[in-house]
């Protein structure tokens, strides 16, 4: 995995690694990227736009992922090479925890309810 | 410092080093917040968890339609981006070693965060007054819960941004505190990938059902 | 004083929350008290308390925390050992009419405490001491990443145990069972102060162990000596590096659950209430969610511990250490994809049920490998019968037997007939005795000599062994017969008078435990008298094969006067075949962390803090949270961590050394 042990103590010398290329010019592109992220799916579910629920559900949790994914570039400044890839290691396991115990859960409960809930509290739940 | 882990020219095998120099202070500081940020990932993923399972469950109380003003939340999320940005800025002042300049953006940084917390503060009151309270049913202790958790983490942070701005006040932009600005960072931008997922799926997809 | 005045100084403690009624608690305490006035002061007698503040209260150094750690381990198994004798007894008595000698609700306290400080404060300390006290010396660094965090990490722990030990003479423990499921842990069921102990002890101990998780995480991937790649590492620093992984994942899942569990029983919020839309059933998913990697969190430095073991004493490299990563890294990951076998029978349904049956009994196959790497390790192998092996070997007959209950566990039409029963019971401890408790056994005879510099006493060593092995079989083997014939676990009376002999079995099987049990304790005080025979100042005693034994018994401070560099992943039998000569010249300053009492003051006031939530005692919670911020923040403000030790002492110590190896020579 990590071969080169000895280049992480050499370049421990210089600054912290990854987060000193942050630029004026990055954070300003993440920032309009952002806004413009963040407006539309804001402005699809105001205006209803969109001709169904489903699809702007969809739509806006798209937008949600690119935006997530435009912080983490251009505000956390991941990087592959980030502390010689341990840093996107961890997030992409916390990325696969994450969608385990999340979509296991929905899963779980919602058979548990559909199995074992009687039939008139489920219409009144829902 | 190099190191040769090959057998030097002699031959010999080199089992220690003989002359070496300590790891730099704060050598594994930004992968252990970077870490300790995935575990908080993991706070916020259950209780969006929780949000998912129980967030429907209105117990014949107000849903998200009769509670939500996306308007105000759109503004509370602009305070919030604004508040990235302007960290940035801090951050880029301080690879310049401007130090008045990055107090100023630090104090911007924290009259955005402070705003924030004030217009959710509003909005819980004002539900709060309206009889939703966390204890009205599953969906809005699901409800309070994830959003109060995020708001206690910008309060911590802006705990933490007032502390740091004493310390580069009497002790400047030494080292310890670089690192210290840049974990704040980590952190507070962080916390705005997790505001993406609160507006997205808690506010947005609440009104939409 | 008005009622409201009272209320308000000491919210709802008051006298009668003291148990007088109660005499076994009443002896108890008289004991604790007894044995806790003779120990403070013959501390004070000895004028030992600053010798204990400065160089163990207050130390940054991994070796001492890891030491502490092993101390609350096993003080703390005392207590929750006797818990399960109670336990025991209780059972081999009550039938025939006999109600036993516990009442319901001192029994019920008795078997959640018994579960709660058997996994919280015995096994999580005693893996997480040896994983401190081992990993930085296998990875040839001079300490943790986080020295402070490791300190503060370890006192957090205390602060958990503290509470509970509270919770046995102030009040009462909850009477749920370890994992606490509302509805019957929420307020209306249980409206007393013992799920509110539960839940702040498990709080408290759980941001030391979170932030433990973080540091070795941060020590194994940053501090490793030049040369020690990744497939380098020796495999106990493998399994540790998974731990931690598993610890940092998971968690945080147990905060969360217990944090909701909380505010529905402080705010009145409906999580896992009956009603206004709540679903107890969530708890239950979530906190296994948290559950099942606990498991593995406890197994998998136990397996390290026994690839260490076994290669060192058959003489052989590990066989198959490639697969015994992958293993282990395999395992991490199905560990987070089978927690609802815990729960099949809450009703699913088939398609989710499969699911995690299917993927249960994928993690036995890694498991399998493991198992026949250390067999094939042993084959061939010049294997010495020295106290470490045997606790191998008696680990890979015993997990064996208890892995295959837990495959059939996995069946789920199978758990639907033995769900909840002693089967179960005897299943989890046949892993958890036969895994973590020999492992944790084997690692304390196998390490020992490398933390005191004199080995364990081998005597009343292979004593406690066999009462410990006799005694595990005799305990849980009934167990099985009497879960296939379907007794429930967590019962305090009997009618059937035929199911009498096997928990009479049972109960002396505990007694041999027990007497394993003080066995070890004599081990300890034999081997601490006879130090001188059993000295080893080689600083390698086994002839073992990784880097920990090639500093001196016990190590210095430094751990190492230069930094190892590492040709082969069983680091020290490289250096050793290849002629390595110690470094007798040359000494430079070694840079270490200073001690710090922040850990331990930050410690104290989050206990206090847990304290005076769990008793309604607002001054005294909101106090201590802000005298923690204060105290946290304050700290930030000391920019000197760290110090140098001087060459001259380096010298003088290493000096010191080169002359004890003369001497053995």
């Amino acid at each position: 995995m990590n071969t080169d042990t000895h280049a992480s103590h050499a370049d421990a010398h210089h600054h912290d690694d990854g987060h000193a290329h942050s630029t004026f010019s990055g954070y300003m592109l993440g920032f309009v990227l952002s806004v413009v992220l963040t407006a539309i799916p804001f402005w699809l579910v105001m205006s209803g736009m969109l001709p169904s629920k489903q699809i702007t559900a969809l739509v806006i949790m798209a937008f949600a992922i690119v935006q997530i994914v435009v912080h983490m570039i251009y505000f956390l400044h991941m990087s592959p090479k980030s502390e010689n890839g341990w840093s996107m290691m961890a997030l992409i396991f916390t990325i696969v925890m994450v969608v385990i115990a999340l979509s296991g859960s929905l899963w779980v409960m919602n058979h548990l309810n559909s199995n074992m809930m009687p039939v008139h509290e489920m219409t009144g739940m829902k | 410092m190099t190191v040769a882990v090959n057998p030097s020219q002699t031959g010999e095998p080199v089992f220690y080093l003989a002359d070496e120099h300590p790891h730099p202070e704060g050598y594994s500081t930004s992968l252990g917040f970077w870490i300790y940020l995935m575990s908080d990932c993991l706070i916020f993923a259950m209780l969006f968890a929780a949000f998912g399972v129980l967030g429907a469950n209105y117990a014949a109380g107000p849903a998200p339609k009769d509670l939500f003003d996306l308007d105000l939340v759109a503004v509370n999320t602009s305070m919030l981006l604004l508040s990235s940005i302007t960290y940035g800025f801090a951050m880029l002042t301080m690879q310049q070693n401007k130090i008045a300049q990055t107090q100023m953006w630090l104090l911007i940084t924290g009259l955005f965060g402070a705003a924030f917390i004030g217009i959710e503060l509003t909005e819980f009151a004002h539900m709060i007054h309206e009889g939703a309270t966390p204890q009205r049913s599953a969906f809005l202790s699901a409800f309070f819960t994830l959003v109060g958790t995020h708001g206690l983490h910008v309060s911590c942070g802006l705990i933490w941004l007032v502390t740091l701005m004493v310390q580069v006040w009497r002790f400047g932009l030494i080292e310890a505190n670089r690192r210290r600005l840049m974990c704040l960072s980590m952190f507070w931008h962080f916390l705005d990938v997790v505001w993406i997922g609160v507006f997205t799926f808690v506010y947005l997809l609440g009104v939409l059902r | 004083m008005s009622p409201d005045l009272l209320k308000l100084i000491f919210g709802r403690l008051g006298i009668d929350s003291l148990p007088l009624h109660e005499p076994i608690l009443v002896g108890t305490f008289v004991m604790v008290a007894l044995g806790g006035v003779t120990l403070l002061a013959g501390l004070t007698y000895f004028r030992l308390w600053g010798y204990l503040w400065r160089e163990w209260f207050t130390t940054v150094d991994h070796k001492r925390i890891g030491i502490m750690y092993m101390i609350l381990g096993i003080v703390m198994l005392l207590r929750g050992f006797a818990d399960a004798l109670m336990m025991r007894a209780q059972q081999a008595l009550a039938f025939n009419g006999s109600e036993g000698f516990l009442p319901a609700h001192h029994y019920d306290q008795v078997f959640t405490a018994h579960g709660v400080i058997m996994i919280f404060f015995v096994a999580m300390p005693l893996v997480t001491g040896l994983m401190n006290y081992v990993v930085p010396l296998q990875i040839g660094a001079r300490d943790v990443s986080f020295p402070f965090l490791n300190n503060f990490s370890f006192w957090m722990t205390v602060g958990g145990a503290v509470l509970v030990m509270i919770s046995l003479f102030i009040g009462e423990f909850a009477r749920t069972g370890w994992l606490a499921y509302p509805p019957l842990s929420n307020i209306g069921y249980s409206p007393d102060v013992g799920v509110d102990y539960y839940i702040w002890a498990l709080q408290v101990a759980g941001v030391g162990t979170t932030l433990s998780g973080i540091n070795l995480i941060c020590t194994i991937v940053k501090l490793r000596c030049p040369g020690m790649t990744m497939m380098k590492m020796p495999v106990f620093t493998w399994t540790s590096l998974c731990t931690n992984i598993l610890i940092v994942a998971s968690f945080p899942v147990l905060t969360v659950v217990l944090a909701l569990l909380s505010l529905d029983r402080y705010v009145g919020t409906n999580f896992f209430t009956n009603d206004f839309g709540g679903s107890p059933m969530m708890y239950v998913n979530l906190i296994w969610i948290w559950g099942h990697p606990e498991v593995y969190i406890l197994v998998l430095p136990a397996f390290g511990i026994f690839s260490e073991v076994t290669s060192t004493f058959s003489g052989k490299r590990l066989f198959g250490y490639t697969s015994m990563v992958y293993a282990t890294v395999v395992i991490t990951i199905l560990s987070y994809l089978v927690w609802l076998h815990h729960f099949f029978t809450m009703g699913s349904g088939a398609s989710v049920n499969s699911f995690f049956g299917i993927t249960t009994m994928i993690i036995s196959i890694p498991t399998g490998a493991k198992m026949f790497n250390w067999l094939f390790t042993m084959y061939r192998g010049r294997i010495r019968y020295e106290l470490p092996m045997l606790w191998t070997i008696a680990f890979m007959l015993t997990f064996v037997l208890g892995g295959m209950t837990g495959v059939l566990l996995a069946v789920p039409p199978a758990d639907f007939v033995l769900h909840n029963s002693l089967f179960l019971i005897a299943h989890f401890h046949n892993v958890i005795i036969g895994g973590v408790v020999f492992g944790a056994f084997a690692g304390i005879n196998y390490w020992f000599p490398k933390a005191f510099g004199f080995k364990l006493d081998p005597f009343w060593g292979k004593l406690s062994f066999w009462f410990w092995v006799t005694g595990f079989y005799m305990a849980f083997m009934p167990l099985y017969v009497l879960g296939l014939m379907g007794v429930t676990r967590r019962l305090r009376v009997f009618d059937d008078p035929s199911l009498q002999i096997w928990f009479v079995i049972a109960a002396i099987g505990a007694g041999l435990v027990f007497l394993g049990i003080l066995s070890m304790l004599m081990q300890f005080a034999v081997s601490f008298l006879k130090r001188e025979q059993l000295k080893d100042v080689t600083g390698d005693p086994w002839d073992a094969r990784t880097l920990e034994w090639a500093t001196s018994s016990p190590p210095p401070d430094y751990n190492f006067a230069f930094t190892p560099v590492v040709h082969d992943n069983d680091a020290w039998w490289d250096m050793k075949k290849r002629g390595y000569q110690r470094p007798l010249v040359g000494f430079k300053p070694i840079h270490m962390p200073s001690s710090t009492g922040t850990g331990i003051i930050l410690a104290g006031f989050a206990t206090a803090m847990g304290f005076g939530l769990i008793w309604y005692i607002w001054w005294l919670a909101a106090a201590s949270f802000i005298a923690m911020l204060a105290v946290g923040i304050g700290h930030t403000f000391n920019y000197h961590r760290d110090f140098d030790i001087p060459a001259d002492d380096v010298i003088r110590t290493e000096d010191a050394r080169t002359k004890l190896l003369a001497g053995a020579k």
